[in-house]
């Protein structure tokens, strides 16, 4: 088991700042961004989950072991999206047969 | 009952008679014992899958809609599908060998977490309630793939609970997988470096992690076919705003590397059986090994070779086809590597051996129709066809069932005490691999002639093909229910299985069988390689 005590100080901290950033999300979502708001909204909701990741899940204090599983967690993720993304993008490129 | 006067063998305290009464089952947090409630829960299952699958091969007997309608044949594939994927293959070898034999084959005395363990069998059992509580109200139609938008909007039968069900399932088996990696990882007995496991746990590591990524993704993807049905929040629907294809891809993630989760354990007991029954060292131990890893990290890289007519982008399907020749390469060491320990080995056949052989010919045969249907062009042609129901099964029943019962043979002396009838099962182990090809090949043909699967009535010139792949599921079905008798009658009867009937390696065989509740009365120290059997390598080439 993880010995590393946080102090609460941290956690108090990490959770204004997801609170922060949960009011960032809303405002933002308030403004005309065109093709950007998407991509903005989802910087924030990833920085949210590092937060939650590195803090309250405390990956930052664990071993390299368990540090290395999460990533693999994340990049199997970045893998699913961005073959399913291939798909979507280049599913136009032949045009639709008959129109 | 401690001052009680028994025979001799079972004055010798066992797992198995340590305590007595349900609640000492139902409340154990042994490995032992909730593998073999594993056992009971997933042979029910299968038996109910089983059933399913005979009445569909009944139907197809005659070219009519004899015995059940379209409706009803629909749920028929589907719940036979559903049952013995997601209730019975996936948890079968992982959670009944694997829980009984990871900590037996590391030295270690349980698993890194007993109660998660007790809890995984616990999920799984919720899930199944749900899965019958589908079956028994009146069914589910969509097909065990419950494709959108059909499953998200148009089917009436009962999606939810099914998918409910399948969910807590997939919860269940990452906690089994969870639960292997850390033990794998953080309770090797002394002196067990990773290059001394035996290939059994190489395949449950492998396993473990392929359950971990890819399990997440179909629990949030039936989750979202549940949303979409119930509360119409467009994501598959095209009519909502939604994208059919995105569920398929979704779908498949999990899917395609879900087939790796039923045949690796599966190739695990091949490594162990085959290396044993022909006293030989395994012939290229790491290789086996690491390709254990590169399947599960190959296999989640080729789902969409099951969307080749489905509108998803000719580019992304290339790729896709590409990828899937190359998880030929690692299943392919595997098969070299098994046929190069026969040579000039010791070979007997006894049952678990007869499996195994029988494995690696049906494996073969269900890996290289794979090929075929990862080839674009020969995959328009046979596409929903029969020629990939004969694939598959090939895979699914002729690889990972075949090495189920091989498994369960050549472990039973360790996990109940007992011999099995060698001579009945070596009978049964052939009127299986009979029994199955009957079934099967046929089909292989059926789709090639262009029969499409799912549908209840076919054209009659098909019908002495369907007639030949129904004989064999009777004979399969014998082939499936002798070991379930003579394996129930040698609890009672059965020959006294010493530590070690079969002369094997390994430290499970180290220990009394059955084992005591923590497994060894010390901690074992390894010092030598793993499949330390009498025969090298052959030297003259
Ligand atoms: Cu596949």
């Amino acid at each position: 088991m993880s010995q590393h005590i946080v102090p609460v100080r941290v956690y108090v901290t990490i959770f204004a700042a997801l609170m922060v950033l949960t009011a960032l999300t809303v405002y933002v979502a308030t403004l005309e961004h065109g093709a950007l708001s998407t991509p903005i909204a989802l910087a924030i909701a990833i920085t949210k989950a590092m937060l939650v990741i590195l803090y309250f899940m405390h990956v930052r204090y664990s071993s390299g072991l368990t540090q290395i599983s999460i990533a693999t967690g994340v990049l199997f993720l970045l893998v699913m999206i961005a073959i399913t993304m291939a798909d979507i993008v280049s599913r136009g490129w032949l045009g639709t047969p008959g129109s | 009952m401690d001052t009680q006067v028994t025979n001799e063998h079972d004055r010798q305290e066992h797992y198995l008679n340590v305590d007595y009464g349900i609640r000492s089952w139902l409340l154990t947090r042994d490995h032992k014992r909730i593998a073999l409630l594993y056992l009971g829960s997933i042979t029910f299952m299968f038996f109910l899958g089983g059933i399913f699958a005979l009445v569909i091969r009944l139907e197809l007997l005659t070219p009519a809609g004899d015995i059940v309608g379209a409706d009803t044949y629909n749920k028929l594939f589907t719940m036979h599908g559903v049952i013995m994927i997601f209730f019975f293959l996936i948890p079968s070898i992982p959670a009944v060998l694997g829980n009984f034999l990871v900590p037996l084959m590391i030295g270690a005395r349980d698993l890194a977490f007993p109660r998660i363990n007790l809890a995984s069998w616990y999920i799984y059992s919720l899930g199944a309630l749900f899965g019958l509580w589908a079956v028994f109200t009146g069914g589910v139609d969509t097909g065990w793939t419950f494709y959108a938008p059909y499953s998200t909007t148009a089917s009436y039968t009962k999606v939810v609970p099914t998918i409910v069900g399948a969910f807590l399932v997939g919860f269940s088996s990452i906690f089994t997988g969870l639960n292997f990696i850390v033990t794998i990882h953080r309770m090797r007995a002394p002196g067990l470096t990773w290059f001394r496991l035996p290939l059994f746990i190489w395949a449950h590591y492998a396993t473990s992690v392929i359950i971990i990524l890819g399990t997440p993704v179909i629990a949030i993807t039936l989750g979202l076919v549940a949303v979409e049905r119930v509360f119409r929040i467009g994501i598959f629907d095209p009519a909502l705003g939604g994208d059919p294809i995105l569920f398929q891809h979704l779908f498949w993630f999990y899917s395609h590397p879900a087939v790796y989760i039923m045949i690796l354990p599966s190739m695990g007991i091949i490594s162990e059986v085959i290396t044993c029954f022909s006293r030989k060292r395994i012939f290229g131990y790491s290789f086996i090994a690491v390709s254990s890893l590169a399947i599960a990290l190959l296999g989640f890289l080729v789902w969409g070779h099951h969307m080749f007519v489905s509108g998803q982008s000719v580019y992304a399907a290339l790729i896709f086809s590409v990828l899937s020749f190359a998880v030929a390469i690692p299943s392919a060491v595997k098969v070299f590597n098994w046929t190069a320990t026969l040579y000039k080995g010791s070979i007997s056949f006894e049952a678990p051996m007869v499996y195994a052989l029988g494995f690696i010919g049906l494996f073969t045969i269900g890996g290289l129709t794979g090929l075929f249907l990862a080839a674009l062009g020969l995959d328009v042609h046979v596409h929903d066809t029969y020629f990939v129901v004969a694939h598959f099964h090939y895979i699914m029943v002729g690889g990972a069932i075949m090495g189920y019962l091989a498994g369960i043979h050549f472990w039973w002396p360790k996990i109940t005490g007992r011999l099995y009838p060698e001579t009945l099962a070596r009978i049964a182990a052939l009127i299986v691999f009979l029994g199955f090809n009957l079934t099967f090949f046929p089909q292989f043909v059926l789709g090639y002639l262009g029969m499409p699967r799912r549908y209840y009535v076919y054209p009659p010139e098909f019908q002495v093909l369907n007639v030949m792949s129904t004989a064999g599921a009777t004979i399969l079905g014998v082939g499936y229910l002798l070991p379930m008798l003579y394996l129930t009658w040698s609890l009672r009867w059965g020959a006294r299985a010493g530590a070690n009937p079969w002369r094997a390696t390994g430290l499970e065989w180290q220990t009394p069988s059955p084992p005591p509740t923590y497994n060894f009365a010390t901690t074992p120290l390894v010092t030598e390689e793993p499949y330390a059997y009498p025969l090298r390598e052959a030297r003259e080439y």
